[in-house]
């Protein structure tokens, strides 16, 4: 049951949503460097589809997925870093764009959270513990 | 007639769930004149519910337009497994699933449950009754399946084509099976709080019902898994999705449980973190199941989005989990303390593994959450997705498979550490080779999967360590439980490991006839043809596969279209080897008459769902060794 | 347990039901909002998507005069929806210029014949480049820019007949 109901933007595209124009070169084609492409591989499924239900533009059908994947493979391929291009996105439509939440003000208590339950677990551990004098 | 015929049945089921929550309170509070009737009460509901979830079966499968559901998500083109499936490939339908599912819980509780002390097995009933009477609510007043359509229309909408898959008729099941199984554990803690008796009995009557919802939960996740795998035409299998975590974190909260109620059976230890436990894992379910329905979080494998549901279900969510909650601050307290253990013993290995299994539920849970926080206190939106959790979570996951080689090597209540290295040392010398021989043969794997692979293989070793040295047949079937399930945990990590550093991928614009080189296959682009189905037309790849001088393996993978409702979908197709999947795609025709294909080979990919299916094995041998013990042997051991 | 540690969880379920519950009563709100509003437009030039109607470029938007800027496509229905606003908007004396996103020549000449031409100016879009780098995510989308190239409004989603006098009024007080 949680895994019915792929929205039609991915896989299952309404008709009507197309443009006119094939997608563009390299939105589903590799980049010749095999060292350029993992890394535009590695950018491109942490940055979200915009509109899509949920997804990395490395997973969607979606026109503008494709677009997106494309100017990331020629950034790539011209020499950007990869942070980059995350950032200039990040500019445009905010850090909703990214899955990789950045360490601000209002984020870090997100990433901080794993290191507070592991020093809140080692404390209730202690506290079961107790050394027998036998 | 027939619907009508369901919904009494519903109607009468939730009266009979009415009168058992009152037998209940009357006995707990002291007027033991209806006790005698809870038990056949408990029975008749379930019967009255699974009645009325027949005839539901029954409305889709002849495809009885009247009913509005039936209409909105069945159609009299689909073969006989979709209709079937149908019925709970919907909102209403699955509420009704899964309160079938929670009566007959109760009932098996009530017929078959005999070593609990009577009024804490009436509590149980009666924490049953309340969750039964909420579910009830919610269908009969806001999500009646058998409402009646008038006119009645000529043919059904249909079901959406990516639910028309076996998966559809395997999955929501199962997940729903874990679900309620966890609800029954629930009404357990309830129970027991309600009547301060925690205590080994306790743990021995709820563990085989924790077993059995984990079993199924393990195997709905696996099986989800696996299916998304090979639909969504992707080649991934998990994306931390919200609706992907709301399923994750019942099953941690339940794997945590699991353990934690062995060592109040055995060793009468962890009373309040196994409470805990009880109460988290059905709250984690009933939390994911509001996640799912109520459109909060965006989600690709969201359904039934409707928020005025969703109020129901937050509310029912308060009740049940801030009323368990508050009884579980009110009582604890007065449960009293179980025996202490030494900082290096197998308990106190248990407990790290609670309390990393919680800390990564933790972690799940605020990953998930997070985004909808800060949307509320800043407006910001803001999206946590795989980097994080696989940064916050791996590491966590990887000391907690340490601990899982080290954890059957411990001995209960106090060990010495030196004896305890001397054990251990085979498996952490495997892995260390391991690491080795990994980082030399492929150095530019990332450290996660390094330490997944070098980790897995010491995981194996030391899981089947405990069967060294035994006479093998007379080994009892729980301890072969845990060496499977453990052996399969090692398994799925390894598929992981090698899926995200080995994968090959290529996506490419291909003219017929042209030939493709992916990992140790050469695939070649044979034709295109249309081709077509019951509901469905497409247009057909022929790529023809070789594995250096093999045998020429044929691939067809489809675009197809369906027309009712009107959907492009991409049929994946696959090829299984000993050492991993070729996994091919077709996508659209480029302007220049050129296809585009998406070639992966997936190098030990199975592993992934083979472990995940090894888990459940394993559960499943513990499950049958501790019933088949309880009825030989009254007096439980630890061998 | 101690008294902190027994209550714990229910306080922690009270702050999870708390989001649960501003995340239903929220409205709905599908849409990304571009970030770009309030900086200036980025710098891009694009070629004439139709003969006859001249290109664009960011230049242009910087020449002292505001502009709407409506970024559309001629396979869009909302873009056909919005067609009679836009010239409402034109004929108000604002000038509108275009970004045809994935389009193709005779397809927006069709569009133009058959719904108008509001547009000053049209810029060929093939590759939502332009589209990405103003922080819009679809079409169709109108952004207000003022006379030195600073983006002072998004419109997202079509130009409906109650929103025209408010863009009309937006562009004419820019600078």
């Amino acid at each position: 049951m949680r895994r019915l109901l792929l929205a039609l933007a991915l896989v299952a595209a309404p008709v009507l949503a197309d443009s006119d124009l094939p997608p563009a070169p390299l939105a589903n084609t590799q980049l010749p460097d095999a060292k350029q492409e993992a890394e535009a591989k590695a950018l491109m499924v942490t940055i979200r589809c915009l509109v899509c239900q949920g997804q990395s533009i490395a997973d969607s059908d979606a026109e503008l997925a494709g677009d997106m994947r494309a100017m990331v493979r020629e950034r790539i391929a011209a020499g950007e870093k990869p942070e980059a291009i995350r950032a200039w996105l990040v500019q445009r439509y905010g850090s909703w764009v990214s899955y990789e939440p950045p360490f601000d003000r209002v984020t870090w208590a997100l990433w901080v959270a794993p290191i507070l339950f592991l020093v809140v677990g080692a404390l209730i551990a202690r506290t079961s513990f107790r050394r027998r004098r036998v | 007639m027939i619907a009508e015929a369901g919904l009494a049945a519903l109607w009468l089921g939730a009266a009979l769930c009415l009168l058992q929550l009152i037998a209940v309170a009357l006995t707990v509070g002291g007027k033991a004149e209806l006790a005698g009737i809870v038990r056949p009460v408990a029975v008749m509901q379930a019967a009255l519910t699974a009645l009325a979830f027949g005839l539901l079966i029954w409305l889709f499968v002849q495809v009885d337009l009247s009913v509005a559901l039936v209409f909105e998500n069945d159609s009299s083109e689909k073969p006989l497994l979709y209709r079937f499936a149908a019925t709970w490939g919907n909102h209403e339908g699955s509420m009704l699933m899964w309160v079938t599912i929670l009566g007959v819980a109760g009932a098996a509780v009530a017929l078959l449950e005999r070593k609990l002390e009577e009024r804490t097995l009436l509590a149980t009933l009666g924490g049953q009754a309340v969750i039964g009477l909420g579910f009830y609510a919610f269908l009969l007043f806001a999500s009646n399946p058998f409402a009646r359509l008038m006119p009645v229309p000529p043919e059904g909408r249909g079901l959406n084509p990516l639910l028309q898959d076996p998966g559809l008729a395997f999955h929501p099941p199962t997940l729903y099976l874990g679900y309620v199984g966890l609800s029954v554990a629930f009404s357990f803690a309830i129970g027991a709080l309600v009547t301060r008796d925690v205590g080994p009995a306790f743990a021995r009557a709820m563990r085989p019902w924790v077993l059995g919802a984990w079993i199924f939960l393990t195997l709905g996740i696996t099986a989800g898994s696996y299916w998304a795998y090979y639909e969504l035409g992707w080649g991934g299998w998990w994306f931390w999705d919200p609706v992907e975590n709301a399923s994750l974190m019942p099953w941690l909260a339940a794997t945590a449980l699991l353990h934690s109620v062995t060592v109040l059976a055995t060793r009468d230890g962890l009373r309040a973190w196994t409470l805990m436990l009880a109460v988290v894992a059905f709250s984690m379910s009933m939390v994911g199941t509001f996640l799912v329905r109520s459109g909060v979080l965006t989600s690709v494998h969201a359904f039934a989005v409707d928020p005025k549901r969703g109020s129901f279900l937050l509310a029912l969510l308060f009740l049940y989990i801030g009323g368990a909650l508050a009884l579980f601050g009110a009582r604890v307290g007065t449960v009293r303390e179980g025996a202490r253990f030494d900082p290096i013993s197998r308990e106190a290995g248990l407990v790290a593994n609670n309390l990393l299994l919680t800390a990564i539920l933790g972690i799940v849970l605020v990953g998930t959450l997070y985004p909808l926080i800060l949307e509320a206190s800043t407006g910001t939106k803001l999206s946590v997705g795989p980097p994080y959790f696989n940064t916050a979570a791996g590491p966590l996951a990887l000391i907690l498979v340490a601990i899982m080689a080290a954890g059957p090597l411990l001995r209960w209540r106090r060990d010495n550490p030196k004896l305890l290295a001397k054990r251990v040392a085979p498996a952490a010398a495997l892995a260390l080779i391991a690491l080795v021989a990994v980082k030399l043969t492929a150095p530019s794997i990332s450290i996660l999967s390094l330490l997944g692979l070098a980790l897995a293989a010491g995981l194996a070793l030391a899981s089947v360590a405990p069967l060294w040295k035994r006479n093998l047949l007379r080994t009892p079937l729980f301890v072969w439980g845990m060496v499977v399930a453990h052996l399969g945990i090692a398994v799925s990590i390894a598929g992981m490991a090698c899926d995200s550093s080995f994968t090959a991928e290529k996506l490419v614009a291909a003219r017929v006839g042209e030939t493709v080189a992916v990992g140790p296959y050469n695939v070649t682009f044979d034709a295109v043809d249309p081709t077509f189905g019951p509901s469905w037309q497409a247009l057909q790849a022929t790529l023809l596969a070789r594995r250096g001088d093999g045998d020429v393996l044929t691939l067809n993978p489809q675009a197809r279209t369906y027309w009712a409702p009107p959907t492009e979908t991409s049929e994946t197709a696959i090829h299984t080897a000993l050492d991993g999947q070729l996994y091919t795609v077709l996508g659209k025709q480029a302007a220049d008459g050129r296809w585009q294909l998406r070639l992966w080979w997936k190098p030990f990919v199975t592993l992934i769902w083979a472990g995940g299916a090894m888990v459940a094995i394993g559960g499943a041998l513990a499950l049958i060794g501790r019933l088949w013990r309880g009825r030989r042997k009254p007096q439980e051991t630890w061998a | 347990m101690t008294g902190a540690t027994k209550w714990a969880p229910l306080v922690l379920f009270i702050l999870l039901g708390s989001a649960l519950t501003y995340g239903l009563a929220k409205p709905e709100s599908n849409t990304i909002k571009s970030k770009m509003v309030g900086v200036s437009v980025p710098s891009f030039t694009l070629p004439a998507a139709v003969p006859g109607v001249p290109g664009l470029s960011s230049s242009d938007l910087a020449t002292g005069r505001p502009h709407l800027v409506n970024v559309f496509g001629s396979w869009c229905l909302p873009c056909m929806a919005e067609a009679p606003q836009l010239k409402q908007i034109a004929d108000a004396g604002v000038p509108v210029v275009g970004i045809a996103v994935r389009d193709k020549p005779e397809a927006l000449q069709r569009f133009l014949s058959r719904y108008g031409n509001p547009f000053g100016a049209i810029g060929a879009d093939d590759a939502s480049q332009v589209m990405m780098a103003m922080g819009s995510s679809g079409v169709p989308e109108s952004f207000v820019v003022d006379g030195q190239g600073r983006i002072l409004q998004q419109q997202i989603g079509p130009v409906n007949p109650e929103d025209v006098a408010g863009i009309v009024a937006a562009v004419k007080a820019a600078r």
